[in-house]
């Protein structure tokens, strides 16, 4: 089965990415996390978001067209990335899971993948 | 400000916390020791509960706390067991409660009774060969120690939902297939003590240090599994391998402090301040392990303390290349292998070859591992990675060429942990 597993990450170890002292550490995990991912061969792709400050969010209201600087709402925990991985089951997507390095600060959230839309 | 009613509410809720920790097994276990019905023995209890939580801030604390919230327990069990008896029409299960409660002695809490211990009988329920292996760790965990299906859930990194619905199931198959809450006979005991203690021990996780930087202590319910290894020991203080099982988990726990240093890096085993260790529990560990040994039944457990034994003597007496005791571990781990051929084991032998015969021989033994264990398994265990990751290295200072499957190794180990100091210690720039 097809899981997503959606990161998200503290506002702190956002800015690890941009801090030369801890960037090494941060970077380093990850790929260390997504290297495994690939090399068990479970990994069916994904993508890492920047930081939260680079987004701009767009709503259209009533025929008006609101866009906002950052991201749709402040919270403690902030979208970091996707990893889709490709499993047996949901206790191998949460094993998957416990391993990203967002599971001990953040939070990972795991979700079954929508099978793609049918050709119209 | 305090206020006596202030004082004596404390008093109460520490003294019914005390006896939900203490006691909650012990009760379960009396409760559904005929009826088999775990849920139902477990509502009545948390009812009991419930209602100690209400009276004995206002009333007082009973002088025997168990005797009171068994005697509840037992009424609102009979209150839900006539309530159903009437509603199915029924009237046999009313009079099998009947009888059950008679058995059980008198409804008037007698402060000086000491209500028996069937806590082991419970156990044989819940790793009885008709319930699943995979949820009677979940099992015994909530019906001998009371912990919420949530928290089970978490350590076992299940969803709390399906968690729940498996621990039902079970239960409804313990109720209604007649599993029974006794002993097993002479015969049958040795097998079916294996699974009692083999579901023990999954809460406990796996606990030695296979190779530095190696993530293999999962479960974080040692505490709770030392808890019910020694009610295992204590009603069956004659065998060996139930001795066996609670000096392991003591000499794994002995070493809990030492495997972080201060400010929470991850300590290998051959780093760790040997003053860092538990003492009484070490001292605690090897009397059980020798009395064990007595018997002259030796088995996995019996074998995996007396590694840890060999581990720790080694560390005390600061001789790391001591050839002799590194190569009788290797031997130890033979004799676990015929017991229990699994990876942790293979694992931890290769560690050993490579202690005691060079890196290069450990490695060759990692590296065999693969005709032995599936693909599938190996190449996301993490300990074995750390392994291969340890002993490349060692081989890298001699040979220059192996410094690249060395650190490749090593960031294989720290993509497979779930622990986050040893993915810093496994990613250090050295």
């Amino acid at each position: 089965m097809q899981y997503a597993i959606i990161v998200y990450e503290t506002p702190a170890e956002l800015a690890a990415r941009e801090d030369p002292a801890r960037a090494g550490s941060y970077w380093a995990a990850y790929t260390a996390y997504s290297n495994a991912l690939v090399q068990a061969g479970v990994a069916a792709g994904g993508a890492g978001l920047q930081s939260p400050s680079m987004a701009t969010t767009v709503r259209l209201r009533g025929g008006t067209r609101q866009v906002q600087d950052g991201p749709f709402a402040d919270t403690k925990e902030l979208l970091g990335g996707i990893f889709m991985i490709n499993v047996a089951d949901l206790d191998a997507a949460l094993e998957w899971a416990a391993r990203c390095p967002a599971a001990t600060t953040g939070s990972v959230e795991v979700r079954p993948m929508l099978p793609p839309p049918p050709n119209v | 400000m305090t206020t006596p009613d202030g004082e004596a509410n404390r008093e109460a809720i520490h003294a019914v916390e005390l006896a939900a920790r203490t006691s909650y097994g012990r009760l379960v276990a009396l409760l559904a020791a005929r009826s088999r019905d775990l849920s139902a023995a477990e509502d009545a209890l948390s009812e009991a509960f419930v209602q100690a939580l209400q009276q004995w801030p206002t009333q007082g604390v009973p002088s025997s706390p168990d005797a009171w919230l068994m005697s509840v327990a037992r009424r609102r069990l009979l209150d839900a067991q006539r309530h159903d008896a009437v509603q199915a029409r029924t009237l046999p299960a009313l009079t099998h409660t009947q009888t059950e409660l008679l058995a059980l002695g008198s409804d008037v809490p007698n402060a000086e009774r000491v209500l028996p211990d069937r806590r082991l009988e419970l156990l044989f329920a819940c790793a009885h060969p008709a319930i699943d292996v995979s949820i009677r760790t979940p099992l015994m965990l909530q019906a001998a120690l009371g912990l919420e299906a949530v928290d089970i859930a978490g350590v076992f990194l299940t969803a709390p939902a399906t968690m729940a619905q498996r621990l039902v199931r079970a239960k409804r198959k313990i109720r209604d297939a007649g599993v029974p809450l006794e002993r097993p006979s002479p015969e049958e005991l040795p097998a079916r003590l294996e699974a009692v203690l083999e579901a023990i021990y999954a809460a406990f996780g796996t606990g030695w240090d296979a190779a530095d930087g190696s993530d293999v202590l999962r479960a974080d319910l040692a505490d709770e599994a030392i808890f019910l290894a020694r009610v295992v020991v204590d009603a069956l203080p004659g065998e060996p391998e139930a001795a066996g099982l609670l000096s392991l988990m003591l000499y794994c726990q002995s070493r809990k402090a030492a495997r972080r240093s201060d400010d929470g890096a991850y300590v290998p085993l051959s780093m760790q301040r040997v003053t860092d260790w538990n003492t009484a529990m070490i001292a605690d560990a090897e009397s059980l392990l020798l009395a064990a040994a007595r018997v002259g039944r030796p088995g996995r457990f019996q074998l995996e303390a007396a590694i840890q034994s060999a581990h720790i003597a080694r560390a005390r007496s600061q001789r790391q290349g001591d050839r002799d005791n590194g190569v009788a571990i290797v031997a130890l781990y033979d004799g676990l292998l015929q017991f229990a051929p699994t990876v942790g084991a293979l694992v931890g032998r290769a560690a050993a070859i490579g202690e005691a015969y060079g890196a290069a021989a450990g490695l060759q033994a990692a590296d065999e591992m693969a005709g032995l264990v599936d693909a599938s398994v190996l190449h996301v265990y993490q300990p074995w990675w750390a392994l291969r990751a340890h002993l490349l290295q060692r081989l890298a200072h001699k040979d220059a060429s192996l410094t690249h499957d060395a650190r490749t190794a090593r960031v294989r180990a720290a993509g497979l942990t779930q622990d986050a100091a040893v993915r810093a210690y496994l990613l250090r720039e050295d």
